[in-house]
């Protein structure tokens, strides 16, 4: 099996958030929220890098 | 806001109810999710035990290291540890032989990744169960 890397990193994402959601907050409410801003951090934060990293060699 | 008489009433609630902590910790660890369904949080239960096994079985699946006790390498004992928090899955992979090919290229060191990330993820989602059943966390 062989996946994109950015394909791992939107699955690794996901499945962190959804971990990350449900253990760290109480309310349903606020477990979605949670799960939503740490994939939106994820996911951001990786695409920025990658941005940087680009930049950086040319 | 919760008082102290609520804090104090969470844990008899569980007791009454049958749940022992350290069982639901053990069965946490031992398959993901599986904390939360003896506690009857089912939906929880489902989606952590999705995020967790999927995590684990691509990491499988991109041919990821899993590792072994003892190889004298610290990254390896971390490795290790981080693997074993997965729990059964972990003990099917090392019964299955999954896992124990060289890592020669990026995505199959992804795997090896998930695999570490998937224990982890386990061992958080077991103690979130653990603080349910003894009443530290409310709902």
């Amino acid at each position: 099996m062989t996946i994109s890397h950015f394909t791992a990193v939107l699955v690794f994402a996901v499945c962190i958030s959804v971990v990350f959601g449900i253990t760290q907050r109480a309310e349903p409410k606020m477990m979605v929220r949670f799960g939503a801003y740490c994939f939106v951090l994820l996911v951001g934060v990786t695409i920025a890098a990658s941005w940087g990293m680009w930049l950086i060699k040319h | 806001m919760a008082t102290k008489a609520d804090s104090a009433a969470l844990p008899a609630d569980n007791a009454a109810g049958g749940t022992f902590p350290a069982i639901v910790l053990f069965a946490g660890w031992l398959f993901p999710g599986a904390g939360h369904l003896i506690l009857g949080k089912w939906v929880r239960g489902l989606l952590l035990a999705a995020a967790i096994l999927t995590m684990f079985a691509i990491g499988v699946a991109l041919q990821g290291k899993v590792y072994t006790p003892n190889t004298g390498e610290p990254l390896d004992m971390l490795g290790f540890a981080g693997d074993l928090g997965v729990g059964l899955p972990y003990l099917l992979a090392r019964f299955f032989g999954w896992g124990q090919a060289p890592v020669l290229i990026a995505i199959a060191d992804y795997g090896t990744k998930f695999i570490v990330v998937a224990g982890l993820l386990n061992i958080v989602a077991a103690v979130d169960a653990h603080s349910l059943a003894t009443g530290r966390k409310r709902s």
